[in-house]
């Protein structure tokens, strides 16, 4: 389990990085944390011609507080973002699900904006991303663009970024009803989840429900949250629209089945959460 | 001075290991010029090897060779196998590949990267062939046959039948049936293999560094392989070892492969497997699927068993297999006393990863059987599962017992075991913790296996395989040889040799104990060493480290040998000391008079009389400069003419209880409390048994709930990864609550069994029970994962 | 911009256990590799080279990484921390070596260098853990022969003996 040769470049700016992105275009790579490339290239699943490590990119390395949002850099690692001290002020769902997102040792080395360039559908932050109504920076030669979270990530491991541009980092937004909670269930502590759930209290009687696990994306609906039997049957369409999908570890049905079970209490979790 | 053996005393392994300087077989020095491989590997459950274009490979810079099956077929014999059936094995696949991830080629250039470059240049053409994974599907006559020469897939059925099973049936008030099924995994060493290989042109001899588990009668396997004599292949094992679990058996034909690639290059060659390779191609346990039924009284007293087992070794039988088969037949009955018994045995092969060794060797197999059939027996005649199992144990007033298959259980009391487990509140509290549980509509179950666990396996077992005929033509096999060398050198050190592998049990410590306490010095004064090289250290077929042959065995050896070396050199102390023998002690570092202790010299000096000064040895005494003792015990008989076999020389016990709940919302088996009781006869050092046991319980967990190695329906490998294939991390193994109760075995001199397998052998079967009582069902399938649960509390038609 | 060829091998310096070191190698060579082939640094274990065992884990800066989820030349120029830092140069066990021994932590002992090196990190960010705190951290390793229970009580007691010094 060897990487494949490629060419290796490291930036220090991200006009270098760009440069190197519009000359490859699709046969460059980049190398952020690693933590799923570097598998990816061990087992010979991918197979870059360059990898452009933008980890020594300083202008990349913030956590930078906008008031409305919070901005975070293409190099900043999840633990980083764990140990922000604002985090669970300004961020409190962002806060919940970073415990889930692989282990400490992969935290270290592993970036909030790579998870969202991964694009897994059950994965924790694209979830917290799109709930959030988050956007995404992406950056090419071209110019700067801000996607919304839901315009980016298309598909299973698909995005709307192209092949010349480099994320250079994503907005949380702050809301200010801080009643959030969630919940995941994956066969261990750390795995992939199968069904992700999060919820956001509204206001005016409603939620927003954030799943992952169901379909190639995170999904986010808003249903009413006061009413027990309504919650219920909206969580349940939403469940037979999404339809779920089979692999080892979960049947479409069992799937769907979680998210019945586990969304009634997420939301109860948010409804009662402390503001 | 009290004895060492017995306490806790820290290993001295762990020095080492703790500072990165321990020394695995991939951290010692290779030869100058080694070459590295690498295994390229089927695509294709079953298929024709059409053609294999190497050039563009060889092209390329720094590639030394790329190996066919083709290549070795000319210079290797097929590995020998037990059972006589054509099924033909070589270290490469030649003209077929049967099972995906079975080697192929081997490329073999300058580094490990560029082998694997270079394999991707390697451009075969294969014709694909039907494939039958599932184990009843290989028997029917239509299936794909992969051995055509074998003319089936079932290539071994054999009956026995013990006491008079038929009358029983036919006077039994009830018969409760039930199949049974358990899947393949592998308890994957942290480890891979690794094998160095070196060939002498001018001995035609083979050197090779592999860290190899043993048992050593596959080293004959190899060498035929090799087509040289055993002394021609020089298998040397490593000091330390990341981990086996009866994995590192299977590493032997890569043993043969390197060796064999070593000859073709003229270079010492490397091979370092990965883990991709290891999950998809290294070693399965066997799946079975086993009928079984009871005739039974009303009041559930067991009066006969029939059990028919189709255990499933994948593409080709290897040695020493069908072990698991066989490795139990003596003891089949288990913890029960049952009379009459009938068993069918039938091997069957299929388009998956040859199985091998495993820790637990057939008994995780047979007990989810028995142990479910004993549940059910409760549930069908509406009886308390506990008092099921009460009224069939063998009593103790019958100890030692011979079970109705042969074997010879040594000691134990198992319903005071049972009695010790369930008392003090325990069951009371579990049942506790179920109703209130029920009471909240929640799904909860308790669960018990008795387990009946083997140690020291009489290598005469797999003969039984044979009919009575067959064996009188193939000549005599049983018994089991253990050997151990005690040395002392001029300056009166010790040092001790033996016939086993290092693995991680700790051997090095508790050998030290033993070996200290005969001579009166300090675990710190032995020096140990383990590495194992078969051209210089002593060693049997039976040599290595499985079945649990350490403490009956060679801990009985070292025992042996270090109280011979202790007698001599009372001998030789009481000339210098000028008393009398009987007056001679060794204790404190000291050889002195027992009666006087100030008479007395430091152990080394006259410890080392026998380099400086044989001449003044007692008169007739042989130098006592090393002793060798060999433990050979005489219960280890062979198979008797009606097949009644003694599988094993010693029989500890185990008895589980726990309660499990099924999570509401995740469909997760969550195991509520967990009590594990063991009975292994004298504890050597109750540290190092404690650690064996939580290891052997976490790999039960692991089977019940967590590893299975997936095909798809077509033959495709499922569990690739580490992320597919999931071992338990410490979230996910509960608390266990260990007892323990001693019955020593009066077997051997130190009464101490293997204790290091029963809990792979009773969780399973346990947590599959627990499991049943919740639900309320009769089919239990393992790993009970949220998707297996699911589908039993939802029905899977949706 | 650092920038090398996929066949060039160029040398890569970096701090090892506090030794300035270097070596040649290319630019897809696994920090894990480079370590163990290159530098001689056998401490460190490959048990995956996916990133999900554990056992190559070392300290990059002080943070504990997989090593075999790091290239080499990502470490140009760091400071790169393993198991062989660990004991004190007459061989003395720190308090967490010792914590292992004592609690028989350790079986095969191939699992052992990337644990230490995990908490070597942690106990440092957290020297007052909870047992809850210690099975999250260590549940990103893979040990196949303890069943974990010996490990979890020795970090307990290491975090107590560390913390009460
Ligand atoms: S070898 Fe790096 S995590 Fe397994
Ligand atoms: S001690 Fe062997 S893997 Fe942990």
């Amino acid at each position: 389990m060897k990487p494949r040769p490629f060419d290796y470049v490291r930036p220090e700016m991200v006009d270098e990085a760009i440069a190197v992105l519009a000359e490859y275009g699709d046969e460059a790579r980049v190398l952020a944390g690693g933590q799923s490339l570097l598998a990816m290239l061990n087992l010979r699943l991918a197979d870059p011609t360059v990898l452009v490590d933008i980890s020594r990119i300083a202008a990349l390395d913030e956590i930078v507080d906008h008031g409305d949002t919070i901005e975070v850099g293409a190099a900043v690692t999840q633990s980083r973002l764990l140990a922000w001290p604002r985090l669970a002020e300004k961020l409190p769902l962002v806060a919940a699900v970073l415990p889930f997102v692989g282990h400490f040792q992969t935290r270290n080395k592993g970036t909030i904006c790579g998870s969202v360039a991964h694009a897994d559908p059950s994965s924790e932050i694209p979830l917290a991303l799109a709930i959030l109504d988050g956007k995404v920076v992406l950056r090419s030669q071209r110019g700067t663009r801000m996607l919304a979270a839901g315009a980016f990530q298309q598909d299973m491991l698909t995005t709307a970024r192209a092949n010349d541009e480099l994320i250079t980092a994503v907005h949380f937004p702050v809301l200010s009803d801080r009643r959030v909670a969630f919940r995941e269930v994956a066969r261990r502590h750390g795995d992939f989840a199968i069904v992700a759930v999060a919820a956001l209290m509204e206001g005016k009687g409603a939620v927003r429900l954030g799943v992952g696990g169901l379909s190639g994306r995170p999904e986010v609906r808003s249903i009413a949250s006061t009413n027990g039997s309504a919650t219920r049957d909206a969580v349940q369409q939403m469940a037979a629209e999404l339809e779920g999908y089979d692999d080892l570890h979960a049947s479409a049905a069992m799937r769907r089945d979680l998210l019945c079970r586990l969304a009634p209490v997420v939301i109860d979790e948010a409804f009662r959460c402390a503001a | 001075m009290p004895p060492l053996v017995g306490t806790p005393i820290r290993r001295k392994e762990d020095p080492a290991l703790l500072s990165g300087r321990g020394r695995y077989a991939d951290d010692l020095p290779t030869p100058a010029g080694t070459l590295h491989g690498h295994v390229i590997r089927s695509p294709h459950p079953h298929a024709d090897i059409v053609r294999i274009d190497a050039r563009d490979a060889l092209a390329k810079d720094g590639v030394w060779a790329v190996i066919t099956g083709q290549d070795l077929r000319k210079i290797s014999d097929p590995f020998l196998v037990a059972l006589k059936t054509p099924v033909h094995q070589w270290s490469l696949a030649v003209d077929r590949v049967r099972y995906v991830g079975e080697p192929v080629a081997l490329v073999v250039a300058e580094s490990r990267y560029l082998a694997e470059d270079a394999a991707e240049l390697v451009r075969i053409e294969y014709r694909p062939l039907d494939a039958v994974i599932d184990a009843q599907a290989a028997r029917v006559p239509t299936a794909p046959i992969l051995h055509p020469e074998a003319k089936t897939n079932e290539i071994s059925v054999r009956r026995f039948s013990y006491g008079d099973t038929k009358s029983a049936f036919a006077r039994a008030d009830a018969r409760v049936a039930l199949r049974t099924t358990f899947p393949r995994l592998s308890f994957t060493p942290m480890e891979c293999y690794v094998v160095v290989a070196q060939y002498n042109s001018a001995e035609g001899s083979y050197d090779v560094l592999a860290n190899f588990q043993g048992p050593f009668s596959t080293h004959p396997v190899m060498a035929r392989a090799l087509r040289v004599g055993g002394p021609k292949l020089r298998l040397r094992i490593p000091p330390d070892s990341g981990g086996s679990f009866g994995i590192k058996l299977s590493v032997f034909p890569y043993v043969v492969l390197i060796a064999l690639a070593a000859r073709i290059t003229g270079r010492p060659v490397k091979w370092v497997e990965d883990r991709a390779e290891h999950l998809l191609a290294a070693s399965s346990g066997p799946n079975r699927i086993t009928e079984i039924e009871a005739a039974v009284t009303r009041d559930g007293r067991i009066l006969a068993l029939r059990l028919d087992q189709l255990e499933d070794y994948g593409a080709f039988l290897r040695a020493p297999m069908p072990g698991p088969l066989y490795r139990m037949h003596g003891a089949i009955t288990g913890a029960y006393d049952i009379a009459n018994v009938d068993v069918i045995n039938r091997v069957v092969l299929t388009n998956k990863m040859p199985a091998s060794l495993i820790r637990g060797f057939g008994g995780p197999q047979l007990y989810m059987a028995l142990e479910r059939l004993v549940q059910r027996i409760a549930i069908e005649l509406d009886l308390d599962h506990l008092d099921v199992i009460r009224r069939n144990l063998v009593p103790a007033q019958k100890m030692p017992y011979r079970a109705a298959a042969g074997a010879l259980y040594d000691s134990g009391d198992y319903p005071r075991a049972v009695a010790t487990t369930t008392d003090s509140g325990r069951l009371d509290d579990l049942k506790r913790r179920r109703d209130a549980a029920r009471a909240n509509g929640r799904k909860y179950g308790i669960g018990f296996a008795a387990v009946v666990e083997p140690a020291m396996s009489n290598m005469g077992y797999l003969s039984t395989l044979l009919t009575a005929e067959a064996r009188d033509r193939a000549g005599p096999k049983n018994g089991a040889v253990s050997m151990v060398t005690v040395n002392i050198d001029p300056l009166g050190a010790v040092s001790v040799t033996a016939d086993v592998t290092v693995q991680g049990q700790g051997h090095e410590t508790v050998l030290a104990q033993i070996v200290a306490d005969q001579l009166g010095l300090r675990p710190e004064d032995i020096n140990v060493v383990l590495e194992m090289d078969t051209a210089k250290d002593q060693w049997s077929i039976a040599a290595g480290t499985y079945s649990c042959r350490f403490t009956p065995g060679t801990a009985v050896a070292a025992h042996l040998a270090a109280s011979r070396m202790a007698e001599k050199l009372k001998g030789i102390g009481a000339k210098q000391l000028n008393i009398l023998p009987e007056d001679v002690e060794l204790a404190q570092g000291k050889i002195r008079s027992r009666s006087n202790p100030d008479n007395a010299a430091p152990f080394g000096r006259i410890a080392g009389t026998s380099h400086w000064s044989p001449v003044m040895l007692p008169e007739g005494m042989a130098p006592a400069l090393s002793e060798t003792a060999l433990w050979t015990p005489p219960e280890l008989e062979p198979p008797t003419r009606d097949d009644r076999i003694n599988t094993s020389l010693t029989y500890g016990f185990v008895f589980d209880m726990c309660g499990v709940e099924i999570d509401p919302l995740t469909y997760q088996v969550r195991v509520d409390r967990y009590v594990s009781m063991h009975d292994a006869g004298r504890i050597l050092n109750p540290m190092i048994a404690d650690g064996q046991m939580r290891g052997a319980f976490a790999q039960g967990i692991a089977a019940a709930l967590y590893e299975e190695f997936s095909y798809s329906d077509e033959g495709a490998f499922l569990s690739g990864t580490f992320a597919d294939y999931l071992i338990p991390t410490v979230n996910e193994i509960p608390p266990v609550e260990m007892l323990h109760q001693e019955t020593p075995s009066p077997l051997t001199p130190l009464g101490a069994k293997g204790l290091a397998e029963g809990n792979c052998m009773s969780v399973p079967a346990c947590i599959a029970n627990a499991i049943a009582d919740a639900l309320g069902v009769a089919d239990v399938r393992i790993p009970a994962t949220p998707r297996r649960i699911h589908a039993l509390m939802e029905g899977s038609g949706r | 911009m650092r920038r090398i060829a996929k066949d060039e091998r160029t040398r890569i310096r970096l701090t090892l256990n506090g030794r300035a070191r270097s070596a040649e190698t290319e630019p897809r060579t696994l920090l894990s590799d480079f370590l163990r082939y290159s530098l001689g640094a056998t401490g460190t274990h490959v048990g995956c080279e996916h990133g999900v065992c554990g056992c190559c884990t070392v300290l990059l800066d002080g943070t504990a990484v997989r090593s075999c989820l790091t290239l080499a030349v990502q470490a140009e120029g760091r400071d790169v921390r393993t198991v062989e830092s660990l004991a004190a140069p007459d061989g003395a066990l720190n308090a967490l070596q010792q914590a292992f021994q004592n609690h028989h932590a350790l079986q095969c002992g191939f699992c052992t260098p990337g644990i230490l090196m995990s908490f070597t990190d942690y106990l440092k960010r957290n020297p007052k853990p909870s047992e809850a705190d210690i099975r999250d951290v260590l549940s990103g390793h893979l040990c196949r022969c303890t069943g974990y229970a010996g490990i979890v009580s020795a970090l307990l007691e290491a975090a107590n003996r560390i913390e009460s010094r």
